[in-house]
């Protein structure tokens, strides 16, 4: 079987940054595999700009903040394979892939970084009432078309969910000459940053409908028209407030899943974002096995799945060369109250640096709150917060030495502030 | 007249007042107040898009205005770029279109597409 000293299996923002901190660690023998016919991943169809502020210290758009960690692949002469689709991962770190030249191949890695980005929930997730005509595709479908095969989707479109995705493309689409009808969105906020909604809703008099979603979709062969209705606390369409809107296309924007099914075959825990669980130096609890990015936990920023991965290929290279060493203690990190997940969900103190990060976002909009971190059930810090939002997610550091003991669990909840 | 903005500098989003002598109300801190001012004033945007490309591995090449441009021009912005045809090869930072619609903005291309 042939070997690797590092596969690395996507070639977007986080497979790219990784491999590049991995080779800057000293590991030459590594390996991309992407399946795309272009290294960048998502970020060549995000033709929008407000990449690379944290990164690169200037405002750039998807394809170019691409383009820059393609040129630090391309002078390190890092190895990487397009159109390569990996089928398997085992526990003992056998990748299998294929493409049209080699066939299926064998690999035995020394360590692997999973990087394979995450997926849209579709129609059939959400399980619509109505018809099923053609006409309904998701947000990064509809940007797919139009932003690299020149395709607009419909001349009427509707848009189910108001995440950021949805929100550009309601933009987009009316730039190319199509009519956005609206955006209905299930929760009573909306689910994208407020530069969205101003730039691509109020600039151009699209109106949200929020605690709506469809009802109903109607058409023959296409799509014809949808149906909204208003939701009870319990997100159940309300009967009697039906809206009818004449539309072609409707475009779903319901959220991102991480593409973990690989690291789910081959034995790795699960954590809460529905990505693997890993430790501080983005470890899976397979040795050494690490994941980054959004097929960890769904970013909202580019620059953060970037600094993120550096960070799992330093701690790949380190293991390569024997350098990362697992105790056999370690602290559990829990999401409590108000907290949908916590990155990371383990800590190994004594392979841990001295600033410990904590990622993670809160379940609903909240205003004058504390973040509380408890260590077995002692608080160890505070931080307030006069504004958080699900849409972005937060980023925390603690020292370590707040932690005395090796053991235990922390969990980090939400407190409303008294007034 | 009084225009109501919402904030975009921050998560907090400020539901801010601007009258007509630029004074911004409900803005939290002086970022808000100088958005508010500038959104009223003289609202800019950068412009996204990506126009037809041939002899390239795409049908379609990104592109940007290089600076942000008036509000008010973004429609005639995008008649321009929609009736633009390239031709490969092209890389970022390629002027597209040269001072599009006499705004002394140039669109330039955003990715490198090699001749095919």
């Amino acid at each position: 079987m042939k070997t690797k000293d590092l596969v690395i299996i996507g070639g977007g923002s986080a497979g790219m940054a990784a491999a590049v901190a991995a080779y800057d660690k000293g590991i030459r023998d590594i390996l991309i595999l992407e399946r795309n016919e272009f290294l960048g991943g998502i970020l060549n169809q995000c033709i929008h700009n407000g990449f690379g502020l944290t990164l690169f210290k200037e405002e750039l758009t998807g394809p170019e903040f691409a383009s820059r960690l393609i040129e630090q692949i391309k002078e390190r002469k890092i190895e990487y394979k397009l159109h390569t689709y990996v089928t398997n991962i085992s526990h003992d770190k056998v990748v299998t892939y294929s493409n049209a030249k080699e066939g299926v191949v064998e690999l035995q890695a020394k360590a692997i970084v999973m990087a394979a980005g995450c997926y849209e929930r579709n129609a059939g997730a959400i399980g619509i009432p109505g018809d099923r005509p053609a006409g309904i595709l998701t947000a990064g479908q509809a940007q797919l078309f139009l932003n690299e095969y020149g395709y607009l989707v419909g001349k009427r479109v509707f848009i189910l969910g108001s995440g950021d995705i949805g929100l550009i493309m309601a933009r987009r689409l009316t730039l190319e000459g199509a009519k956005v009808l609206g955006v209905a969105e299930i929760c009573a906020w909306s689910n994208g940053l407020n530069r969205n909604m101003v730039q691509c809703l109020y600039d151009y008099n699209i109106p949200l409908y929020l605690s709506h979603t469809v009802s109903k979709i109607v058409g023959k062969s296409r799509l014809e028209k949808v149906i909204i209705s208003k939701v009870d606390e319990r997100m159940q369409p309300i009967p009697g407030t039906e809206m009818e809107f004449d539309c072609d296309t409707l475009v779903l924007s319901i959220g991102l899943v991480p593409n973990n099914d690989l690291l789910n075959n081959a034995g790795a825990a699960k954590g809460r974002s529905r990505g693997a669980l890993v430790n501080e130096n983005f470890e899976t609890t397979i040795d050494g096995i690490f994941s980054c990015g959004n097929v960890l936990h769904v970013h909202d920023l580019v620059d953060n799945v970037a600094m993120e991965a550096t960070v799992a290929g330093r701690s790949a290279a380190d293991y390569i060369l024997g350098n990362l060493k697992r105790g056999d203690k370690k602290i559990a990190v829990q999401a409590g109250d108000g907290i949908g997940y916590v990155v990371p969900g383990e800590i190994d103190l004594s392979s841990a640096s001295e600033a410990l990060e904590f990622k993670f976002r809160v379940r609903k909009p909240s205003k004058n709150v504390y973040i509380v971190y408890k260590f077995n059930g002692e608080v160890v810090k505070k931080v307030f917060k006069p504004v958080i939002i699900p849409s972005e997610m937060e980023i925390q550091k603690m020292p370590k030495s707040l932690l005395k003991n090796d053991q235990g669990t922390i969990e980090v909840s939400l407190v409303q502030k008294e007034e | 007249m009084e225009r109501e903005l919402i904030c975009i500098c921050c998560p907090r989003g400020c539901h801010l007042k601007v009258d007509e002598n630029l004074n911004v109300t409900g803005n939290f801190c002086p970022r808000g107040a100088a958005y508010g001012k500038q959104e009223v004033s003289n609202p800019t945007r950068v412009v996204t898009s990506s126009v037809r490309i041939s002899h390239a591995e795409l049908a379609m090449c990104p592109v940007k205005t290089k600076d942000p441009i008036p509000k008010g021009k973004i429609f005639d912005v995008m008649q321009s770029i929609i009736n633009t045809h390239i031709e490969a090869p092209v890389h970022i930072g390629d002027v597209v279109i040269a001072d599009v619609c006499g705004t002394g903005v140039d669109v330039v291309a955003t990715r490198n597409m090699e001749k095919i």
